[in-house]
């Protein structure tokens, strides 16, 4: 009978641990919902292995999948934080398009008709500068008439697909742009587009000594406030599984060659040996992915920014009536989505290496699918930027398995909206089951 | 106590009118040192209104307020603040997605010298106030929506007094608590109170009022019907005041009446 009487005591006191594998994961601290996505992707690429009979993974295809969902994961950072904030972006297709015309039209012809002529040196950092400006000034916009005006952001941003898809017509006069910067066009990845065998290592390195580094700093941080600390064999088990996995994608990225042809030619030009192997590393656009992912992170949950976006999503009248600058706060939102849709143009156009009237067409879906998947919640407060990275992984992959086994594009499409569906279902049925729901 | 010390508070001839509808109309009132004035009045008396005036989430459309005899500009919820005038509002105004540290520095978050929010520094600040609050509070890492009513009303007061406000709006504070929590939030009002903080107590509850308060301030359709010490009148006046909007001293035997039948 005393024990019964403890154990109902016992809630309030310190949590017993759960037993199981739940129990083992809540005492890491990870976040559940991220890890069910992890292995979620796990399961749809090796699933994708086993159907293709073993070609699937190979690094070849693995950095073209990283490379197509590297667009559409960097807006959906930004995209966590519009919907976190009770609104929605539908105009960055149309914004990825306009800045993607925008730089093909520099490079191609205004730049030299305003003197800046081929040779001029960092013509594609001008190019970028303007067209990340471009977008920032459309984002700024649309936030205005949101924020200030009060115009639903629903409303303002399908009128921001509509018209500045139109204004890309303008801009080329209906036709597709071509002649970029050859050093632009390294944002597309490919063989010289991507930082080589080397600088992946060391970006590698530096990223497990970074898994480390917080684990320790964490720690030393709860010990000196007297919190309590994760069980020792917990942080061990993070930052081996960590700088593991960072090491490991570091080394399956550096298995992946040079195509014979290119490497041949480097080769002979360097008095090299023919034959020779050159691994491309990890491609530009996903080390653009990485930086970008970090820093919108860093905005979110670590700068005054990120906390009043999620205080307003979780209740916009306690952000107001705590002082906090609400509209300005918006307005934040959408220059920075009209920045990453800046970026994302800067790859879409370089892989392309041509603006056409349609790039970003259709991207808003894809966006907001991933930050959705990625446990976004339309309710507002909730949702995590690595979340919805983790959700354009899995859509991409999705799609880019289902093209490898030979399903045509109609295909994919059924595949990605019942997932779509599916992976949205089960989060709410998981919730409604009464679990802890991570922030 | 009270009535020799100078007013932290007085807002003079205040009026607040929504399209044609003057929710406030020319009320003046004060608050000292110290002091627990109760705001008492029916449902759209204009109570709220007025101390919405005073937080910085209403603006007024004329009237004048002074806070420690100098005359104050409130247009927003930040200037109330900087005044030292803290609110906890009927609805809590939480963000319920946040935890409780992150509701109590809500717009005043503690940051590192690089303007990082510094979490682990406003948990420790928010484990010390509601140590006091509420000794057996643990929940520090959990969104506040699975908190208890009366563990979230913790919070809200923890962010009222850390700041050091030296003047307290608090609107139907007990409203939404069992009474083991409302017994809590009366003896925080006295201790309050003891360390010199002026008090606007706004219920529906006369016996709160009239067990915490100095002095009472009865609204009536938006107008102030009066301000009585709570000593000179007995709770059927009050009641007179509230439901007939007349002063004590111009109540009838036959209003009284009328109120008790």
């Amino acid at each position: 009978m005393a024990n019964v009487a403890d154990a109902a005591q016992g809630q309030d006191v310190q949590v017993v641990p759960r037993p199981g594998l739940r129990g083992l994961l809540a005492q890491t601290e990870i976040d559940l919902r991220l890890f069910g996505m992890l292995a979620a992707l796990a399961i749809i690429l090796v699933g994708f292995n086993l159907i293709s009979g073993g070609t699937f993974l190979r690094p070849v295809n693995m950095v073209t999948l990283g490379v197509q969902a590297a667009g559409i994961a960097i807006i959906s950072t930004g995209m966590v934080l519009v919907i976190v904030s009770r609104n929605i972006d539908l105009s960055v297709g149309s914004l990825v398009g306009i800045v993607a015309m925008v730089y093909a039209e520099l490079m191609a012809n205004w730049l030299t008709s305003l003197g800046i002529g081929i040779d001029f040196p960092f013509r594609w950092a001008i190019a970028l500068a303007i067209g990340i400006a471009v977008g920032a000034g459309f984002g700024a916009l649309q936030g205005f008439i949101i924020a200030y005006i009060g115009v639903p952001s629903f409303i303002v941003t399908l009128g921001g697909l509509l018209s500045i898809r139109g204004l890309v017509w303008y801009l080329s006069n209906g036709a597709a742009v071509t002649g970029l910067d050859p050093t632009f066009q390294l944002f597309g990845g490919g063989a010289q587009g991507s930082i080589g065998g080397t600088l992946t290592w060391a970006v590698g390195l530096v990223g497990s000594l970074a898994v480390v580094g917080l684990l320790f700093n964490n720690r030393r941080r709860r010990r000196q406030y007297g919190f309590p600390l994760r069980p020792m064999w917990a942080e061990v088990t993070l930052a081996v599984a960590g700088s593991g996995a960072i090491l490991g994608l570091s080394a399956f990225a550096n298995a992946n060659y040079w195509p014979q042809g290119l490497a041949d030619q480097y080769a002979a030009a360097h008095g090299l040996p023919a034959g020779l192997q050159i691994s491309t590393g990890f491609p530009d656009p996903l080390m653009i992915l990485l930086g970008v992912t970090l820093l919108v992170t860093w905005l979110g949950t670590r700068r005054r920014f990120g906390r009043y976006v999620y205080a307003y999503g979780g209740n916009p009248d306690a952000a107001a009536l705590a002082g906090i600058n609400t509209r300005l706060t918006i307005l934040k939102t959408y220059v920075l989505m009209g920045v990453l849709c800046a970026i994302s143009a800067a790859i879409a156009v370089a892989r392309l290496n041509a603006a056409t009237l349609d790039v970003g067409q259709s991207y808003e879906l894809y966006v907001i699918a991933a930050a959705v998947v990625g446990g976004t919640s339309f309710a507002g407060g909730i949702g995590t930027i690595p979340g919805a990275v983790l959700g354009a992984f899995v859509m991409q992959s999705l799609a880019y398995g289902l093209a490898y086994i030979g399903v045509d594009s109609p295909g994919q499409n059924v595949a990605a909206g019942v997932v779509l569906i599916l992976a949205v279902g089960l989060d709410s049925w998981n919730r409604r089951r009464g679990t802890r729901t991570p922030r | 106590m009270g009535t020799s010390s100078a007013p932290v508070v007085e807002m003079r001839n205040v009026r607040v009118s929504f399209g044609g509808v003057r929710a406030v109309d020319d009320v003046t009132i004060d608050l000292r040192p110290g002091e627990v004035v109760g705001l008492v009045g029916g449902n759209g008396a204009g109570k709220s209104t007025l101390m919405k005036v005073l937080s910085g989430a209403q603006g007024p459309d004329s009237g004048e307020i002074r806070v420690n005899g100098q005359p104050a500009s409130i247009s927003n919820p930040r200037d109330a603040k900087r005044l030292g005038i803290e609110t906890i509002y009927q609805t809590l105004a939480l963000a319920d997605n946040l935890d409780a540290p992150g509701n109590l520095f809500l717009g005043r978050e503690l940051t590192t010298p690089i303007g990082q929010i510094n979490d682990a520094a406003m948990e420790d600040q928010t484990r010390k106030v509601m140590g006091r609050l509420n000794p057996h509070f643990k929940a520090f890492r959990k969104p506040v929506v699975s908190l208890s009513g009366g563990q979230r009303q913790a919070v809200a007061i923890a962010r009222a007094i850390y700041f050091n406000a030296r003047i307290i709006i608090m609107d139907e504070p007990t409203a939404a608590l069992g009474p083991g929590e409302t017994a809590q939030v009366r003896n925080l009002i006295k201790q309050l109170k003891n360390e010199g903080i002026g008090i606007f107590l706004v219920s529906h509850d006369i016996h709160d009022v009239f067990d915490l308060s100095e002095r009472i301030s009865v609204m009536y359709h938006g107008r102030l019907v009066g301000t009585v010490n709570k000593d000179d009148v007995t709770t059927d006046e009050i009641l007179g005041m509230i439901i007939l909007g007349k002063p004590p001293t111009k109540l009838t035997e036959k209003d009284i009446a009328e109120l008790k039948g």
